[in-house]
């Protein structure tokens, strides 16, 4: 990994962030140029970047195929809406509920991971896939015979993040400037992102993070080696729900309203696509991945709806069933012709083209 | 024999494949500072009862002392823990990762650093990085491919990764070095360097065990010698005795010579 650093000099290096900073700083302010709906959608894309760098730890870092990472951020949305709305008529405050979240998705990481130890690949997707559906049937039924997550409606009037009587979905002016609800979403999640990635870095270039990869490269000689690797890929499980359980919380408190339907299948497989169409274990590539499928069909959305009106003067297809084209077909082409992703790390890229020489 | 000269025992320790005896009651017992050396034919059993020793299979009966305690050998990485670093015959390095790396991944097991540490790189972490480091490099250097120490490990010769898995093995500390077929498929002068470095090692205070097909090697290398053929021992001497021990010729040349 120490190849991986780009040879920027030092003083570069502070520029390029200088930029980064002050673009993710006008994000919010350009986008709500064109609607506060803009906003929304970069607060989705950097909520997903969060997410995709959670997943990124155990799929990435770890090798560990989980296709039922939504499950984490269920339970992270869900604690966060049954503990901070009228249903219980509980309101606790964020700052209890989001850790108690992640150490709750945290326990189900480890739970979900505990009896996969043994498995691989294919064997573990599909295990993983079956722990997703679990949870999300169970959000969808446990409305009887006690009412606990409102089943299909799901859970309404959560309360926003909100300190003191600074609530981050109203409208308020900040030393001057006037901030909507969704843009001070807008700098907590970016706060959030930061952190992850500031925790993807270092773990990577840490004793754990080698020894994850060792694991990925040949587990019966890093078991030779000494490690545990009961214990290190549990922590892998364990790291990544607790990323996917803060994600949900605030995704909770961002929409007002969960349900059973935000946490199908497909968002685990989105998920697990920004991570591998982006560059699996590669930091920027994850972001690009997250942030392209994020904004896609955003973009979709909004520009082939009025193509086509203009175009044909009606709506032919359904923009809804357009996207799962596009992205079908974005998947299918990445994958052949850039098989270790959009913006690979060096490292991904030579294992890539070990195995298909 | 003092209990303090015994490193190694094994008792009877016998492991089934289906209706395949792999090794038979294997009883053998290995002193501490030298190097022992198990050969046999092809198939003997000899990588079966390393894989027993170090815990990657499960032995259906007997048990191994180390050290003077006995091994619950249930684990790989447990093996790793009291003291037993191995290598494999088909050679099994982290491809992906410069031989460094790999190397400093053999001291995970003598290090504390966890994700807090990792997260906050507190000065704690820092130091014991740079420990790490440091090691590492004293390692390769002292296998002798420091100058390849940031080259991929699937990019190395075959005999710098027969070297490089030797020095991970090491980083491990431990007291026995498990080498399997360490000089497979290496030339005449790759060998010799092989001997001078594992000679070296022992002197160092590692005891070695030794499987190798290179008899000469064996001979040369090794204090003490057991035979293995069919998963039974037929033999465990010192070289000049094995190699004139009927036996040990029939099962080499196959057939009776009778």
């Amino acid at each position: 990994m120490s190849n991986a650093v780009k040879p920027l000099g030092r003083h570069q290096h502070w520029l390029a962030l200088l930029l980064i900073g002050v673009v993710l700083l006008l994000v919010p302010f350009v986008a709500a140029l064109g609607g506060q709906a803009w906003v929304r959608i970069a607060n989705f894309a950097i909520l997903y970047v969060f997410l995709a760098l959670g997943l990124n730890i155990v799929v990435g870092y770890a090798g560990l195929l989980d296709l039922g990472y939504v499950a984490f951020y269920a339970v992270g949305a869900y604690t966060y809406a049954l503990l901070a709305s009228p249903h219980f008529a509980i309101h606790l405050p964020f700052w209890v509920i989001l850790p108690f979240g992640a150490g709750l998705a945290c326990i189900f990481g480890v739970l979900l991971g505990a009896p996969t130890l043994k498995l691989r690949g294919d064997y573990l997707a599909i295990v993983t896939l079956g722990f997703g559906e679990i949870i999300r049937i169970f959000m969808n039924n446990l409305n009887a015979p006690i009412n606990i997550t409102n089943g299909a409606q799901g859970i309404t009037l959560i309360d926003p993040i909100r300190i003191g009587d600074f609530s981050l979905s109203q409208t308020s002016t900040v030393l001057g400037v006037t901030l909507s609800g969704p843009q001070k979403y807008y700098f907590l999640l970016v706060a959030l992102a930061i952190l992850v990635i500031v925790i993807n870095i270092r773990l990577q270039d840490s004793r754990i993070g080698r020894a994850w990869q060792a694991i990925r490269e040949d587990e019966v000689a890093a078991k030779a080696c000494g490690i545990n690797t009961r214990n290190i890929k549990l922590l892998a499980f364990a790291m990544g729900a607790s990323f996917g359980g803060i994600a949900g919380g605030v995704f909770s408190a961002m929409q007002g309203f969960v349900s059973p339907e935000s946490f199908s299948l497909m968002e685990s497989i989105t998920i697990l696509a920004m991570v591998v169409l982006g560059g699996m274990g590669h930091i920027p590539g994850v972001i690009l991945g997250a942030v392209l499928l994020t904004g896609l069909p955003e973009a979709l959305r909004y520009g082939i709806e009025p193509l086509q009106k203009m175009v044909f003067g009606r709506m032919l297809i359904d923009p809804e069933s357009l996207r799962m084209l596009v992205f079908g077909l974005a998947l299918v082409l990445v994958m052949r012709f850039r098989p270790a992703g959009l913006w690979p790390s060096p490292q991904r890229r030579r294992e890539l083209s070990e195995s298909t020489d | 024999m003092s209990t303090q000269q015994i490193l190694l025992e094994a008792h009877a320790v016998a492991k089934h494949f289906g209706g395949v005896k792999a090794l038979h009651d294997v009883s053998l017992t290995i002193r501490r500072g030298e190097i022992y050396g198990l050969i046999g034919p092809n198939g003997a059993g000899k990588t079966t009862f390393f894989n027993c020793l170090t815990g990657l299979y499960r032995n259906e009966s007997g048990h191994f002392v180390f050290d003077g305690t006995r091994l619950a050998a249930d684990a790989p990485h447990k093996a790793a823990e009291v003291g037993i670093a191995r290598t494999f015959q088909n050679i099994r390095l982290f491809g992906n990762m410069t031989a460094l790396e790999n190397v400093m991944v053999g001291r995970h097991l003598r290090t504390r650093a966890g994700v807090l540490g990792a997260i906050t790189r507190n000065s704690t972490t820092r130091a014991e990085e740079a420990a790490i480091t440091r090691r590492a490099e004293e390692l390769l250097h002292y296998v002798g491919i420091y100058e390849r120490a940031h080259d991929y490990a699937k990019n190395l010769s075959y005999g710098d990764q027969r070297r490089l898995e030797i020095a991970r093995a090491l980083a491990t500390e431990p007291k026995l070095l498990a080498l399997d077929e360490p000089a497979a498929g290496m030339n005449g002068t790759e060998t010799d360097a092989l001997r001078v470095l594992v000679e070296g090692i022992c002197r160092d205070g590692v005891t070695v065990l030794l499987i190798e097909h290179d008899v000469k090697l064996v001979m040369g290398l090794c204090g003490r010698v057991a035979v293995l053929d069919y998963g039974e021992k037929i033999c465990e001497d010192v070289p000049a005795v094995v190699q004139r021990d009927p036996r040990v010729i029939e099962a080499y040349l196959g057939g009776s010579l009778a």
